[in-house]
């Protein structure tokens, strides 16, 4: 489904629930979107079921971009294998887990029942892909977690969480790239940058994520900080 | 700069392509004064400029300089003298340039001759304050701005009065209907579209909230989604937010439509208070408007006397 949106975007539905093969078709379709270099193509936002497609209202018109859109994405569905997974890059992400990087660990090992060891382990077991790139520069929405240590997001969010914060929310996981407000049960800390001036976002769409435990001493070997603490 | 005011940041158009890495689209949040002032000094249509909130600002000019203000109405002073808006000044060295609090409009643009020359960070010289970025940050005391190309030009123009931001007591904003719109209740539609609202005062370059009555159901449930300039979402109060520049790039409340372009720049001229009523309109429509805004600024150049335009 292809729906005009805005003058100058339009929106790509792929499915009406999220679904792990999802971020894997989003992935092909830009591709497959970008390599026709249409020269009204401005930008390609991938999120969850969906791909918000915008384009340069001067050149062309919303009806034209709909056509296009539409003959790859027929091509794109009719493709042998297009149900298939891809590979998708794998980025490791190192993460302190402590009382000291995760104020809510303790809280959320006691809310599930397990203890902290054991919510740490049940975190960097799976392979996470990531569904979506929004809210702040390089914060990409990771699923799904483990359901026992799903917790929702806190009822009154921080006003400051430092960044490389390591959050659960729902059967979502994420890491905050800088310090912003938030409201993600925040397990760890990651040393690791997640968005830079030159190469942008660490992570896109598409890619699998695992988490590595560290201690608190490669942390800061790894240029983690430690100085800055989160803020009610 | 003596002082830049309450916020004064440079923007042009905008980053364009960079929404997938998470970073906002930033740019002038009105576009009709932001194009004025670089049209008035025959600058690119994306020139950088100066957008201040509500002026109280203060600088000194260095040299031979030619500048442009338009926006908000407010007392524009150059030593000591009264100066309007919607044209051009020439400024000689030593000059004082003192713009006074504005009272019924937000936002007043300052475009030098060929632009500000200001840094460029994914693309465009935008300075989008909330993602703290290095070199990302608002005008401050002391710091110099710098055009493009210096000296004067005869003679002043002005912007013919009808493309001014004129005073009104209520400003209609167009509503592109989007898929969503189906899927919230028919009256919460309705009272959309035929109530009034009034901007709240906490309205920012991410968004405008708006008060007035709420909607009388709980707005559908929607899996995040991107999020277009513009777009109208209901959050869980039932009060309506208009996304504009610096907003977030995918976000999960239901949305009815989206505010076209130019619309934003009007809405976010508005002053907490101020009334704004809501009207569907067609994407041809709006999209024809703009492309003739656009080639209005291309094709368009200004007749001799300085006081009107002709097409080319």
């Amino acid at each position: 489904m292809i729906e005009p949106v805005s003058e100058d975007a339009v929106l790509i539905t792929l499915a009406d629930a999220i679904d792990d093969s999802l971020p894997a078709l989003l992935c092909r379709l830009a591709q497959s979107i970008r390599d026709k270099e249409f020269p009204w193509l401005i930008d390609l936002v991938p999120s969850y079921t969906t791909m918000l497609v915008f384009y340069d209202p001067l050149s062309v018109d919303h009806r034209t971009v709909i056509a296009r859109l539409r003959t790859i994405i027929d091509a794109e569905m009719s493709a042998p294998g297009h149900q298939q997974p891809i590979a998708g890059d794998l980025v490791e992400l190192p993460v302190y887990y402590s009382d000291e990087s995760g104020p809510d660990l303790a809280a959320l090992a006691a809310e599930t029942g397990l203890d902290a060891a054991e919510v740490i382990r049940r975190h960097t077991t799976r392979e996470y892909r990531v569904h979506a790139l929004g809210f702040a520069p390089g914060f990409a929405f990771m699923g799904e977690v483990d359901p026992t240590i799903a917790l929702p997001r806190k009822q009154t969010p921080r006003k400051r969480v430092p960044a490389g914060s390591v959050g659960i929310a729902n059967r979502q996981t994420a890491v905050y790239p800088q310090a912003s407000p938030g409201g993600w049960q925040i397990i760890g800390r990651c040393p690791t940058p997640l968005f830079d001036l030159q190469t942008l976002s660490l992570l896109k769409v598409g890619d699998r994520v695992r988490f590595r435990a560290i201690n608190r001493e490669d942390f800061l070997a790894a240029g983690g900080q430690l100085t800055e603490t989160a803020a009610s | 700069m003596v002082s830049p005011g309450l916020l004064s940041t440079v923007q042009d158009g905008g980053r364009q392509g960079y929404r997938h890495h998470g970073l906002a689209q930033g740019g002038a949040m009105d576009l009709r004064s932001y194009a004025w002032a670089n049209k008035l000094l025959d600058n690119p249509r994306n020139a950088a400029c100066l957008e201040m909130v509500l002026g109280g600002f203060h600088a000194i000019a260095r040299g031979n300089l030619q500048i442009a203000l338009t926006g908000a109405e407010a007392p524009v002073r150059v030593n000591g003298r009264p100066m309007p808006l919607w044209q051009t000044l020439n400024l000689t060295d030593g000059d004082e340039l003192v713009i006074g609090r504005s009272s019924s409009h937000r936002l007043i643009y300052l475009a030098v001759a060929g632009g500000l020359d200001a840094p460029e960070c994914f693309g465009s010289c935008s300075v989008v304050v909330r993602e703290h970025m290095p070199g990302q940050d608002p005008v401050a005391s002391g710091d110099r701005l710098v055009a493009l190309k210096d000296g004067h030009q005869q003679p002043i123009r002005s912007v013919p009065q009808q493309h001014r931001l004129a005073p009104d007591t209520e400003t209609r904003l167009r509503l592109i209907p989007g898929y969503q719109y189906r899927e919230f209740h028919p009256n919460d539609m309705l009272r959309l579209t035929t109530s009034t609202y009034r901007v709240s005062d906490l309205s920012d370059r991410m968004g405008f909230r708006l008060n007035g009555l709420a909607m009388g159901s709980s707005p559908p449930g929607i899996i995040s989604e991107g999020i277009a300039n513009g777009a109208l979402q209901i959050p869980g109060d039932g009060l309506p937010i208009v996304l504009l520049n610096d907003c977030q790039t995918i976000g999960g409340y239901a949305k009815p439509g989206v505010v076209p372009a130019l619309d934003c720049g009007l809405l976010a001229q508005q002053l907490p208070g101020a009334r704004v009523r809501f009207e569907l309109a067609d994407l041809a429509t709006v999209q024809n408007e703009r492309r003739l805004f656009e080639r209005h600024y291309q094709c368009t150049r200004w007749r001799s006397c300085g006081q009107s335009l002709e097409w080319q």
